[in-house]
């Protein structure tokens, strides 16, 4: 059968950032597929030498507009491994608090979009609204819906006030209800089995070969989580449960993350509950030469920094990997036989800051044939359609 | 296996590759290797121990250059980078793309940033920078000017 080249991206306005990606098909079936990232470089590493150590952070907190606060958290830990130092204990909790709170409306953002991709626009506005209320909690804790600018090296740079917390705990409360029936309504709907399961399987195998991170990994079985391994923050002050599963396809992968909303909810609520008194700053000085590395488990997976500081007040070299980074060629294992409309959810279930629909061109080898913009999107929510006809849902 | 029955492991199996080795702190550990026996040590570290690999970081530290790949034994909480130097002028050392997947980009990146020749890589390829970035400027090069004129008009600025 000749085959064909499908091009997706680079770029669309439902994803954070933009990549492009070329699936090679036969038929309805997807045989390889080719990454292009790179559209989006603004050179962040660079700059971040040019800055000194306090102000790095408000650059990289800028990295990702999701994920805004594992970045600075990621970044802060390698400076204070420079020295080394440990953050004071109020700050610690108080930097966990905001990581949590984040992942919480990070995973609920991806939730809704996910809904999008599969025809369920009703998930989709149910639970961006919901994250509004997270995203509420977030301006009562710090004062910011996102990009918090909590972070400094040595510490925080703000104090929760003991009186907004009353305040924090009662919405997070107030939104458990809703979430409780979401998750009824998504995990008990027989079509989104019917859908997801078996789907974009990722092996145990491959996800230590490609070195996959977080609820990639940890739905392919392989029970890794920052937080756990290697415990910073208060995480290893409060009581939560690493959530694995082992078929490692699109439904699970869906699982870990409801799953983890309420862990993370948990944490959120603990720390807010036993927040240490005290410092929430070292004040510190300047930095030693030295070398020093930190990692924080953002929604996505690990973010890893590496920063060498030569003794002046700027490093000379700051590495940043984000999980994406190591998330994303997976997709040269769980792409390749699936068919056409599958790709889309399967390239979203690893939660990349995703999924060019938008400039989709279908350019067969015959010449002729041309798809329009959002027909990948169509196509993955008409096989769901087809799945509701067959199974009589209505 | 305990902490020091690995690093004891490692430092007795690689003893003639081992160039420096420094025990920082509990969690972090620096083993310097000569380049040629990286795919060796990986290779124990990775498959051997089980260890995840992190990624590897370029550095031009402007008499050479040094790459450090980052394996991370999860359940000793303990991180391994293994460091090599290479000449400036011809850097270059093995792949270890095809030992781990994960390997890939990173190595792909260095190549461009840094002009670090991964001997064996699968795909050596342009990751991040355009196809119209001129050959043979290396952005993290700690000699690069960021405003060099050839790089500003042959990326149509």
């Amino acid at each position: 059968m000749a085959k064909s080249v499908i091009s997706i991206g680079p770029f669309h306005p439902l994803q954070e950032e933009p990549e492009h990606f070329s699936l090679t098909v036969e038929g309805e079936t997807v045989v390889d597929i080719d990454v292009a990232v790179g559209y989006n470089h603004r050179g962040i590493e660079k700059l971040s030498e040019r800055k000194n150590f306090e102000q790095a952070t408000f650059v990289i907190e800028r990295i990702c507009g999701i994920c805004s606060t594992s970045h600075p958290f990621a970044y802060t830990r390698a400076v204070e491994d420079i020295i080394p130092v440990e953050a004071p204990e109020r700050a610690k909790y108080i930097r966990t608090i905001i990581a949590e709170g984040e992942r919480v409306h990070s995973h609920l953002l991806w939730f809704g979009l996910a809904g999008h991709f599969l025809g369920y626009n009703t998930v989709y506005m149910w639970v961006w609204k919901l994250r509004e209320e997270i995203l509420d909690v977030m301006e009562i804790l710090s004062g910011n819906r996102n990009s918090y600018a909590m972070f400094k090296p040595g510490g925080v740079r703000r104090d929760i006030k003991a009186e907004d917390i009353p305040l924090a705990l009662k919405k997070i409360d107030s939104i458990l209800p809703t979430l409780d029936r979401l998750k009824k309504a998504v995990l008990d709907d027989p079509v989104l089995h019917a859908r997801l399961k078996g789907i974009g399987v990722l092996t145990k195998e491959e996800a230590i070969n490609y070195c996959a991170l977080g609820p990639t990994a940890r739905a392919s079985g392989v029970a890794r989580d920052v937080r756990k391994d290697a415990p910073y923050g208060a995480y290893d002050r409060v009581e939560w449960d690493m959530i694995v599963t082992q078929n490692g396809d699109v439904w699970e992968k869906v699982l870990v993350r409801v799953l983890e909303i309420y862990e993370s909810i948990k944490i959120l609520k603990s720390c807010l509950q036993s927040l240490p008194p005290g410092e929430i700053d070292l004040r510190i000085k300047s930095i030693p030469p030295g070398e020093g590395i930190g990692a924080a488990e953002a929604p996505r997976g690990e973010t890893f920094h590496y920063v060498r500081s030569d003794g002046s007040n700027r490093p000379v070299r700051h590495k940043v990997r984000a999980p994406t980074y190591m998330n994303l060629p997976t997709c040269k294992a769980t792409v390749p036989g699936s068919s056409i409309a599958d790709a889309a959810i399967i390239l979203a279930s690893i939660d990349p800051c995703y999924c060019c629909t938008e400039r989709l061109a279908v350019c067969t080898l015959a010449g002729g044939e041309v798809l329009s913009a959002a027909d990948l999107i169509r196509l993955s929510q008409e096989k769901t359609a087809g799945i509701k006809k067959e199974m009589g849902v209505p | 296996m305990t902490r020091n029955e690995l690093l004891e492991e490692l430092k007795g199996k690689f003893a003639s590759e081992i160039v420096d080795y420094q025990d920082k702190s509990p969690k972090r550990v620096y083993v310097q290797i000569k380049p040629a026996a990286l795919p060796a040590v990986a290779a124990h570290v990775f498959r051997g121990l089980g260890a995840r690999f992190h990624v590897a970081s370029g550095v031009d530290v402007r008499t050479h250059l040094e790459i450090l790949y980052h394996f991370s034994v999860e359940a000793l909480n303990l991180l391994i980078s293994l460091r090599v130097k290479l000449d400036r002028n011809a850097p270059r050392v093995p792949s270890l793309a095809l030992l781990i997947k994960g390997a890939n980009w990173i190595e792909r990146e260095m190549h461009e940033l840094l002009g670090i020749d991964f001997e064996g890589h699968p795909d050596l390829r342009r990751l991040l920078l355009a196809d119209e970035w001129p050959q043979g400027v290396y952005p993290l090069r700690a000699d690069y000017k960021e405003w060099d004129e050839t790089a500003i008009r042959d990326r149509g600025v």
